[in-house]
């Protein structure tokens, strides 16, 4: 069966390592930080100002002073740092974060991701987005395998304006966890549950890489 | 000791006028010049320019600013939660330069400390690099971005003193202190003015040589935009 939001979570969760700070974008990426594995320290950085953010508060004590960048109220943990968005920013293009997760629209078989407009249609803007896929080493794209209509988000090319080129390297769907070729195309590392490899298959429009016998997630 | 002080919102704002540009702080509603921004409006300036993070919600924040179309120009990272902003920014009425909020952060950075230009990778291969010279360094691809400056850079603070040093709180500090630095003038709008000697300088964030006025805001409703909470 194809995972859930939670389940996709859950997965990029064990890619998470002892002593890393981790950027987390709005949606999916969020939940990761509900499943941190026992036994590692992990902080998390939001690029509004934050370093050590703490699960959401209690009713009663949320202050508006205290967000994260999807603008959610959120708690600051003991150790916690805020800074300026300079600041912030150095932490990111400094490739001073070691893991970034985040959405997105369309990613294609060389690494490059699309999610911050739809030409004529969507325009929010990029926030952060842009600055962390530019420079993060290690970026874990989490999303649905297929759009709302039912296609393909994993594309030969990008058809939407770019948020980056060739910077994912590693792809966490309710499908499959792909790695991103350096000569280009998807390679098959596991599947959801219960997935079979032709149905995977079928939802990836871009060169698809199956080599040998592919494994099930393991959430044990 | 140079004062700073002025005495009200509408002291602050004098000599704002049609077609400035004026940076304004804040990420989201938090850390925004809430009353000032009032004071925009109720002043009728026209034709801005607007280098903020963000653009408000519909009914606070800059988008009390978009309902009266006064603003021309907005320049900001991202704009997803104003409906109004949306509409102005598909039918042509306002022109929007949309930029990765890193290098909007570094941008006015620059612009406070006399550093006219710089490369960065971000955005580098997509439309936010039409037109900008590349360079390679160390093997990766570069775009060069200019120093942002205004007119009138208008930041909000927690504490602030008659000198104009200022620390802010939280994630409320966001972009204020970069906005502080860039602007010919720059406006500091406080919840809490202090004499000097009050604030511990091993504590100020943005030194109040970066603020020319400095007045504590009447009233501060600190909307929040997205409540969320978790179950006891």
């Amino acid at each position: 069966m194809a995972l859930d939001k939670d389940g996709i979570a859950k997965r990029i969760a064990q890619e998470l390592q002892d002593r890393f700070y981790v950027n987390l974008g709005i949606g999916i990426p969020t939940l990761v930080a509900n499943y941190i594995p026992e036994g590692i320290s992990v902080e998390f950085q939001s690029e509004n100002g934050i370093l050590g953010m703490g699960p959401f508060p209690f009713s009663g004590e949320e202050d508006a002073d205290l967000i994260n960048a999807g603008k959610q109220t959120i708690t600051a943990l003991n150790g916690a740092v805020y800074f300026d968005s300079a600041t912030s920013f150095a932490m990111i293009r400094g490739k001073h974060v070691q893991l970034t997760v985040l959405g997105a629209m369309e990613v294609s078989e060389n690494g490059d991701i699309a999610n911050w407009k739809i030409p004529g249609k969507m325009v929010k803007g990029m926030g952060g987005a842009m600055d962390l896929v530019a420079s993060a080493e290690n970026i874990i794209v989490a999303m649905m395998h297929t759009n709302k209509k039912g296609e393909s988000k994993l594309l030969k090319r990008c058809s939407l304006p770019l948020t980056g080129v060739a910077c994912v390297k590693k792809i966490v769907t309710n499908l499959a966890v792909l790695e991103i070729l350096p000569e280009g195309g998807f390679k098959l590392t596991e599947r959801a549950p219960g997935v079979s490899v032709e149905e995977i298959q079928l939802a990836t429009e871009g060169k698809l890489l199956v080599e040998g016998e592919i494994p099930e997630m393991n959430f044990n | 000791m140079i004062d700073k002080v002025v005495t009200n919102v509408h002291e602050a704002l004098l000599g704002i006028e049609d077609g400035m540009t004026l940076m304004l702080g804040g990420f989201g509603l938090c850390g925004i010049p809430e009353n000032s921004i009032a004071e925009l409006v109720k002043k009728g300036v026209s034709n801005l320019t607007c280098i903020s993070n963000n653009a408000g919600v519909d009914d606070f924040g800059l988008g009390l600013l978009l309902q009266q179309k006064q603003i021309k120009k907005m320049i900001s990272s991202y704009v997803g939660e104003n409906n109004e902003f949306e509409r102005q920014m598909l039918s042509g009425e306002l022109e929007v330069d949309l930029i990765p909020q890193g290098s909007l952060a570094e941008r006015c950075r620059a612009g406070g400390t006399g550093i006219p230009a710089f490369f960065t990778p971000s955005g580098y291969g997509t439309e936010v690099a039409d037109g900008k010279e590349v360079r390679v360094f160390n093997g990766k691809p570069h775009i060069l971005e200019n120093a942002l400056t205004a007119d009138f850079a208008i930041v909000k603070a927690w504490k602030g003193d008659v000198a104009g040093n200022l620390i802010f709180k939280a994630t409320a500090r966001n972009f204020n202190p970069m906005m502080a630095m860039a602007g010919k003038i720059t406006i500091a709008e406080v919840e809490e003015l202090v004499p000097v000697g009050k604030l511990d300088p091993n504590e100020i964030h943005t030194p109040g040589i970066f603020v020319q006025r400095i007045f504590q805001g009447l009233y501060f409703e600190k909307r929040i935009e997205q409540r969320t909470l978790r179950n006891k």
